[in-house]
Order: C-alpha cells, then structure tokens, then sequence
C-alpha cells in the first residue's frame, strides 16, 4: 500500500461501533494477519468468489473454502458469497470504498448475497472530509473508480425497507488489526 | 386499498359546508371560464387526495421525519450546506469551462461527450450510439434527466428495448405511469396496488398479496436478467467532476451499479448541471444527499466512476468463460435543454444549484396531500419542480401546478445547497400572471387595485393581492360590509367569479382598528425604551385584541409602544406572485418605518408571515441597506418578550398561567422556518404553562390559499393532520394557541372555535 497512515484506535472504534450500531454490518471482525484464515473461514458460505487482496502476507491460502478467483458469470450467479478488499473505511459512517480493478471488486463486492470486505486498521480514517482527501489522492494515483458502501443494498419502493435487492444482503466486515 | 375510498370517506375534514347549508351550490353555479377551470382543477385535485394521496402521505411523511434524524445527527450541517452552496454557484458560474474540461478528460479516458441541445437530439444521439455498437436492449438506472427527454418512448419508437432496473421505476414503466416524485418515482403507489399490477401483468402461479419481500424479490430477478441481457447500461450522473471525467451516482438497490459494469457499453445522461470541479467537490454533498433525500445518513453505495473503468468484462452469453480484461465503451451525454438558457436568467439560475435530493417534495404538507401527479409539471415535481419545468418545458407546464406552492416556506432549510424555493415559485407565478388573459369579471377588482400588476392577471390573485384595499373599504362599512359578504348570493358571486369558496369563513372587518385604538391613548411616558408594534394587515382591521394585548405586555415590561402609521408589508400581493406590487408596498413600508429605526426603536411584528418579509423576502424587494436594517431591527413579539425578560424586565408583571394551564401550540411555518417557535414555548413555560407543540409542517390554510375554490379540499386535507393531533390534545385538556391568523382561521374551521394568539395569555388587562 502506498497510501499508509498509522493506525488510528479511535477511528477503528468509532469505525466498530458504527457498524454496530447502525446495523449496517451483519458481523464484525477483528483479526490480525496471521488469525485472518480461520476467522475469514467462519464468514463464508460457499461456493465462494473473490478479488485478490492488497495486504502484504494475508492471502486466501489456508482458508477453510474453495475460493474462486476472476469467475465466470455463472460462477458469479452461483456464488453465495464474495470477498473484497475495501480501500479505506470512513468511521463516522460505517462506509467501506471498493476499487474497480481488473479483479473484478465491482462484481465480486455486488452480485453475491453476502459480501465479506477487508479492511486495514490503517486504512480507516475518521470522518468523510479525511476520505475525500484519500479518495483525490487515491484517483491521482490510478484507482479512479471507487464504490463507497454503506451496508447492505436495500429498498423502500416495494412498501417496507427491504434489504438485499440487486445488491448484496449482508455485508461482514473483517478488520486486519496488525495492518 | 386508497382507490376504493370516496374522496369524502378519506378526508373526513372535507366537509361541504355552504353557508346556507347548499353542499357545492357555489361550486357547481354556472359556467365561467375562471370558475370551471377552478372547478376542474379541485376535482382534479380531490381525484389525487382520494387514489394517492394516502400512500404518497404515508411516505413522504416517512422520508421527511427520517430526513430530520438524520440531519440532527451532525453538527455541522449549516456548514455543509454553506461549502455545497458555494461549490454549486461556482461550478455555474464556470460551466462553459468544466464542459471543455470534461470532454478533454472522458476523452483522455477513451470515451467520448456529447452537449445536446434539446431532448431531440439527446435522444438522437443515443440512439446512434445504440446502432454504433449494434445494441438491441438497454438497461436503465433511475434518470430524471432521461424522463424529462422522453428517452424511452424515443427508442421503443426506434424498435430498441429498454428495461428499468431501480424497483420503483420499473414499476412505473409497468404501469405505463408518469413518476410521482424527485427520487420516488412510484411513491405513490401501495404494494397491493404493486402485487395487483404484478399479477395482472406477469399472471404468476401463486398471486402476490403485497408482501414487500415477495415483491421486491420478484422484482429484482426478473430486473436481473434484463440486466445480463443487456447490450447497453444507460445511468444518470448525480454529479459529473471534470477534472477526472468522473461520475458519482447515488443509489440505494445497487441496480445502478450493475447497470453501469454488466453491460461493455455504458452510456451516461446527465443535466450539464451536474457538473463540478473535482472529486474533492463532492465531500459534502455526500454527506447531505443522503440525509435530505431519504433520510440515511449516507445511501447505500455511491458509486465514483470514471469509465471506462477497469473492472474486467463479463459475457453472459458465454456464462463459464471466466471475467478477464476487455474492452469497455462509454459515452457520456450531456443534456443542455434550456439549462444554458437558465443560467443567463437572474431568477431561474438558482434552480441549477438543485442536486434533486427531494427534500422540497418531502417537507412540503400540500405535496404530503396530493403528491407529484398534482404537484408537478411535465416531468418535475414539488416547490423546486416550478423551477425546472419554467426553464425546460415553458411557463405553461410550471404554471399548471405553480399555485400549490402556498410560499410557507417549510422546505428551505431542509434544501442541501440553500435554495429559495418559494421565491422561485413567486417568480414563476409572476411571470404566468405576466402572461395570463384578460377575465370578463376583471372590472369587479378594478376598482380596487391601484397595484403595478398587468391586466390580464387572473382576478382570484388581484383579488387577494390587493386585500388590503378591501380590508380598508370593509373596516370602514362594518358591519354592512360583513352582513352583505356573509350572504348566499354574494357568496356564489365571489365563489363563481373570483375563486372565494364559499365553504370558508369570511374575515369580520372590525369598525374600529387596531390603530385608531391606539392612537386613542398615550403609552407610558418616560420608558427607557421605546418600540413600534407594527400593525399588520390582520392585526389592524380583523384581530385588533391581539394588537392590544401586545401593547399592553411590552407596557407592563416597561416599553413605550408607538402604532404607526403605515401600510400593508407587501406580504398579500408577493403571495399572489404580484412582485411589482410587492415591491412597492416594501418601499412605502420602510419610508414609514426607517424614521423611527434611526432613532433607535425596535419594530415589533405580530404576524408571522409579515416579519418574513422583513426578515427575509424584503431582501428581494430593498436596497442592501435598508433590507439590513429593517432586518436587525425587526423582532416578532413574543421573541421580544423573551428577550426584554431575558434582561431583567419585571416576569411578575405579566399573568401567571392561570385556568388551563395546558396548551397545544401551532406555531405559524415561516416562523418555524426563521427558528422562532422556542421564544413563544419558553415564554410560556417560564410563566408556568405546559406546552405541546404540533408536528405538521403548515396547518394548511397559508394565506389565501385555503380560500381559493380550486385548492380549498387540499387546504382541508392537509389541515387534517394537524387536526388529528389536537383533536386528541384537547381530549387530554389542553388549550390551542396559536401565532398566525391564517392558522387561526384554520384551527377555528377545525375545531369551531378561534384559539387566542400566545400573546393575549400574557394580557396583564
Ligand atoms: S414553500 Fe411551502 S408550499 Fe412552497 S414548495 Fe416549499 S414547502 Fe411547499
Ligand atoms: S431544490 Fe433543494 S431540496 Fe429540492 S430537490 Fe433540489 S436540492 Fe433538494
């Protein structure tokens, strides 16, 4: 990662008890490189599809699941959930970002019904101005097309909120503690 | 279901109370051309209240109470607002710049842009992009922009097909209906009403009964299959930054999202007004949009994308082969359509600034009543609809709804980059009474309006505007005046020729005025401070008790009170969308007042709706300076009282709460609106009353817009939600007062009698 800041506990907190709170993540993990395999297994229902993840020694090796990569779009229909990095995390917010990249994060974050991001500690930044500055820095350096996700998809127009319409149902948050 | 109700059974406050006991006799009385329009517009209108009004209500309701939440969950809103403000005048003022900066970048980024000049070639254009890249289906996400230019009549008449993915819209295409709301297209719509259409349509095996989650996840597979069938993924942009060539799109369901990557061919339709600097512009509207618009504090996704982008290509004709990286087109179309035009124009510019949020359609009680099918033109809907149909579609679409925008105010400081809405209403509707054809009855008004207005103005707005003439020729011929206005066959005269309807009171001129009674005495002599309590229209020739208790408080706390002499505020004739004559009546005004200013003395206001104009809408109507003059000097009363108690003036002087000490307080909207309601509720706390405060956002009645026979059943509707909390206050004992006459009219229609103002409670008589 280039863009590193230093991991900052109070935004993590913050981060944590936003999601908590605000219901916007089913589940909410906090696990440190070398924990990331078992706890990642325990958040998935398989089959499962994935992007590759940024963090220096953490890799889909040693999780409890067959992991597919780059898959097809029958893979994708099929999945029943799919894992991503995420960018940044915006604590006041609950929000995670999503980089467009060759990967495929922009299919493997929506089609499943259950979406497992990553997130680093240092990557969580306090409050959405801090994000915008990232986020400019972030596009100069290349990753121009960014999601930022708040919860899981949802609906009002069918009368009633309901969650989980073109987009994911649930989203599982993991935070990598140690990066 | 809403449609199976009489309009009577659901709106109960609808009752035909002729003065004579005739149910509609004054509405059904003969053809005039003003009259039958009026009466085609209520029926319209009551068609509305009865199908879809109820669920449109429900919902708006919903959205605006979850907009309030979410808004009091920062701190720095006024902030935001301020910085999103600022963003958008300037991206205006720059727009030529940021279209030349944009194309250079989407082009830089292998795409290309093209600036259509009206929905024609718009939709030309994308129908060539369609033929370039051989596509037969497109996809859609929710575009505004795409309903205004008619896209998808354009390509069906092309043989493409086009399919909207956000759930609403869908719906609505289903239905063959035109949207009903900024960011709720089918807003008004039941989810039995949805399961119906759904199985009438797709005739399923087990019928829908309305289930949301059923529907919705019908709904969204159906919609998903479309999607992976498609050729072409059509969006809109909320907001387009040049500097990148990016676009942010705000969305809950994801569908935009999809429609954006599924599809190798993404096309982009957007206002030109979409446009700003960079990403670094787009931080606090991302923290407002959500919040004014639905009511979160963030939607779900927004996506930034600059396309095309780098996600890998899938084929889901060819499902097993695994995604890899391809070639993706994008087009990015911008619309101009009049939007150039409505930059040049001093007054309609500011609707540009609009980011579409739907706050004004939310917050707004009479779009609450009868929704965006009655409150809407063309294509756009609430107060800020007036402002995009005048620049896109013309005078006559914006003029057709114009009038429901009563000026309450209610939306202006819900609107994410500081919109005067009701003053763009004011301005359209001056600019349609500009337009407007002579009347046979325009001599009954003639005689009594010296105004600056032009003849053809429709004589039900002369009429109103120039109330003070009438109040003036009333007052002086009481009672006669209201023996005669108080009869049948005047009753049917005013009803058929000038829209009065006749199931409204009529105001009771009083003989002796406020002013004549107070220039009768001599207010205490040797006060330390000396004010003016200005004699608003109301408070001189109809409620001239209230204008009494008033002196009499500001006495006993020690003040000299001065009458002056001095006219209407302008405030009758700028409600009417007569500003020449508002303008006139602000300039007599301040002559009248400025004198006493300079020397020092406050001008006290009793009338909400008047110290608006002097705290607000003079600043249209005045130099700077004396705008900020009269501004810093004007004070509605029982804000006054707070303060001079606040100071040290004598509490004991005024009565304490005695008799019911429990009261329900209606406060009047533009005193909300300027955040003066907690003076009133802390004075009376402070002298020993409990008070509830009512929830409504306006009590319906907003002037003269509850008398007008065309929109007399609305104003009754509406009042209805204020009338269905009190009603249960007074069960419970409580007392009603409140601030504004026209809110008194209503409650006294309401509940049968007249609730005091605040200020006669503190009466020391
Ligand atoms: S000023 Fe009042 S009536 Fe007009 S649009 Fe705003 S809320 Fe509606
Ligand atoms: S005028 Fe303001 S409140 Fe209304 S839709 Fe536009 S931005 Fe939102």
């Amino acid at each position: 990662m280039s863009l590193e800041v230093s991991p900052d506990a109070e935004s993590m907190a913050t981060f944590e008890s936003t999601l908590e709170e605000r219901d916007l993540a089913a589940s909410v993990t906090v696990a440190s490189a070398a924990e990331f395999p078992d706890a990642l297994s325990e958040l998935l229902v398989s089959p499962v599809v994935a992007a590759d993840l940024p963090f220096e020694g953490v890799s889909y090796d040693n999780v409890d699941s067959e992991i597919t990569l780059s898959p097809s779009p029958a893979e994708l229909d099929a999945a029943r959930t799919g894992i991503t990095a995420a960018g940044l995390g915006v604590a006041d917010y609950g929000t995670v970002t999503i980089r467009s990249t060759p990967g495929g994060e922009e299919f493997v974050s929506l089609y499943p019904e259950r979406h497992v991001v990553v997130v680093a500690a240092s990557d969580i930044v306090p409050d959405m101005p801090t994000a915008f500055g990232r986020l400019a820095e972030e596009f100069a350096a290349g990753y121009t097309s960014q999601i930022l996700a708040t919860g899981p998809s949802a609906t009002g127009d069918m009368g009633g909120i309901v969650k989980g319409v073109h987009g994911p149902q649930e989203a599982h948050v993991m935070i990598l503690e140690d990066r | 279901m809403a449609s199976e109700q009489s309009p009577q059974s659901s709106n109960p406050a609808i009752e035909e109370t002729d003065p004579e006991g005739e149910p509609g006799a004054a509405a059904d009385a003969g053809p005039a051309d003003g009259a039958r329009s009026r009466r085609e517009k209520a029926a319209a209108l009551r068609h509305l209240m009865a199908t879809e009004g109820k669920t449109v209500g429900e919902n708006t309701r919903g959205f605006n109470e979850s907009t309030e939440e979410a808004i009091s969950h920062i701190s720095n809103y006024e902030d935001l607002r301020e910085r999103a403000r600022v963003i958008k005048e300037e991206a205006i003022a720059e727009l030529p710049d940021l279209i030349d900066r944009v194309t250079e970048a989407v082009e830089a980024n292998g795409g290309s842009v093209y600036v259509a000049e009206d929905a024609a070639d718009a939709n030309e254009h994308i129908a060539s992009l369609m033929d370039e890249h051989s596509a037969q289906k497109m996809v859609k996400s929710k575009s505004m922009t795409t309903e205004e230019l008619e896209l998808n009549a354009a390509l069906e008449a092309e043989d493409f097909d086009v399919v909207e993915t956000d759930l609403g819209e869908w719906v609505i295409q289903i239905a063959e209906e035109a949207p009903s709301h900024l960011i709720g297209p089918a807003i008004h719509k039941p989810p039995e009403e949805i399961a119906t259409l759904f199985n009438e349509h797709f005739d399923p095996a087990e019928p829908f009964n309305g289930d949301p989650d059923e529907l919705t996840q019908f709904a969204r597979d159906k919609v998903g299959e479309h999607i992976e069938e498609a050729d072409v993924g059509l969006t809109g942009a909320n907001f387009v930054t040049a500097e990148s060539g990016s676009i942010a799109l705000v969305t809950n369901e994801g569908n935009a999202r999809k429609t954006a990557v599924t599809p190798p061919t993404h096309v982009a339709v957007t206002g030109v007004e979409k446009l700003l600097p960079s990403v670094r512009e787009l931080a606090p509207f991302v923290e407002l949009i959500g919040r004014t618009g639905t009511g979160q504090d963030i939607t779900s996704y927004v996506s930034l994308l600059t396309p095309p982008t780098d996600s890998p290509v899938l084929d889901f004709e060819d499902p097993e082969k695994p995604m890899a990286e391809g070639d993706r087109d994008f087009h990015l179309v911008l619309v101009d359509n009049g939007r150039l035009a409505m930059r040049e124009d001093a007054q309609l510019k500011e609707t540009l600034y609009c980011i579409r949020c739907g706050a004004c359609n939310n917050s707004c009680a009479n779009f609450q009543s009868v929704g965006g099918h009655g409150f809407g033109g063309e294509t756009y809907t609430g107060g800020i609809g007036t402002g995009w149909e005048a620049g896109i579609e013309g005078l006559d679409s914006a003029g057709d709804f114009n009038d429901l925008c009563t000026g309450c105010s209610r939306c202006v400081n819900k609107c994410p980059v500081k919109i005067d809405i009701p003053w763009i209403n004011t301005v359209v509707r001056d600019r349609v009474n500009r337009g407007g054809e002579g009347s046979d009855y325009s001599f009954l008004v003639e005689g009594l309006t010296p105004d600056s207005e032009p003849e053809g103005i429709d004589v039900q707005k002369r009429l109103f505007g120039n109330i003070e003439s009438l109040a003036k020729l009333g007052s002086a011929t009481a009672p006669l005046s209201n023996w005669l206005t108080g009869t049948r066959p005047v009753r049917i005269l005013l009803d058929r020729a000038l829209g009065v309807d006749a199931r409204r009171e009529l105001p009771q001129w009083r003989r002796e005025t406020f002013r004549e009674w107070a220039s009768g005495r001599d207010s205490i002599p040797g006060a330390e401070r000396e004010v003016l309590v200005y004699p608003d229209l109301y408070t001189n020739y109809v409620l001239p008790e209230r204008g009494k208790a008033a002196v009499r408080v500001l006495e006993a706390l020690g003040v000299g009170v001065t009458v002056p002499e001095v006219g209407e505020s302008g405030r009758a004739p700028l409600s009417q969308g007569m500003i020449a004559t508002a303008d006139r009546k602000a300039s007599a005004v301040y002559a009248d007042l400025a004198e006493h200013v300079d020397t020092g003395r406050d001008v006290v206001v009793i009338e909400p709706s008047d110290l608006a104009m002097f705290r607000n809408d003079y600043e249209k109507l005045l130099s700077e300076e004396s705008f900020e003059r009269l501004r810093d000097s004007s004070y509605e009363v029982m804000e006054y009282v707070y303060g001079l108690l606040e100071n040290g003036a004598d509490r004991e002087a005024l009565p304490k709460a005695n008799g019911t000490r429990e009261l329900a307080y209606h406060s009047h909207c533009q005193q909300r609106t300027l955040g003066l309601e907690p003076y009133t509720t802390a004075v009376l706390s402070d002298l020993g009353y409990d008070v509830t405060t009512s929830e409504v956002e306006c009590c319906g009645m907003a002037g003269s817009f509850g008398y007008k026979s065309e929109y007399y059943e609305v104003s009754m509707d509406v009042g209805q939600q204020l009338k269905d909390q009190f009603e249960a206050e007074r069960a419970n004992g409580r007392r009603i007062v409140a601030s504004g006459t026209s809110c008194g009219d209503q409650l006294e229609a309401l509940f049968g009698d007249a609730p005091p103002h605040p200020i006669e409670l503190l009466d020391p008589r």
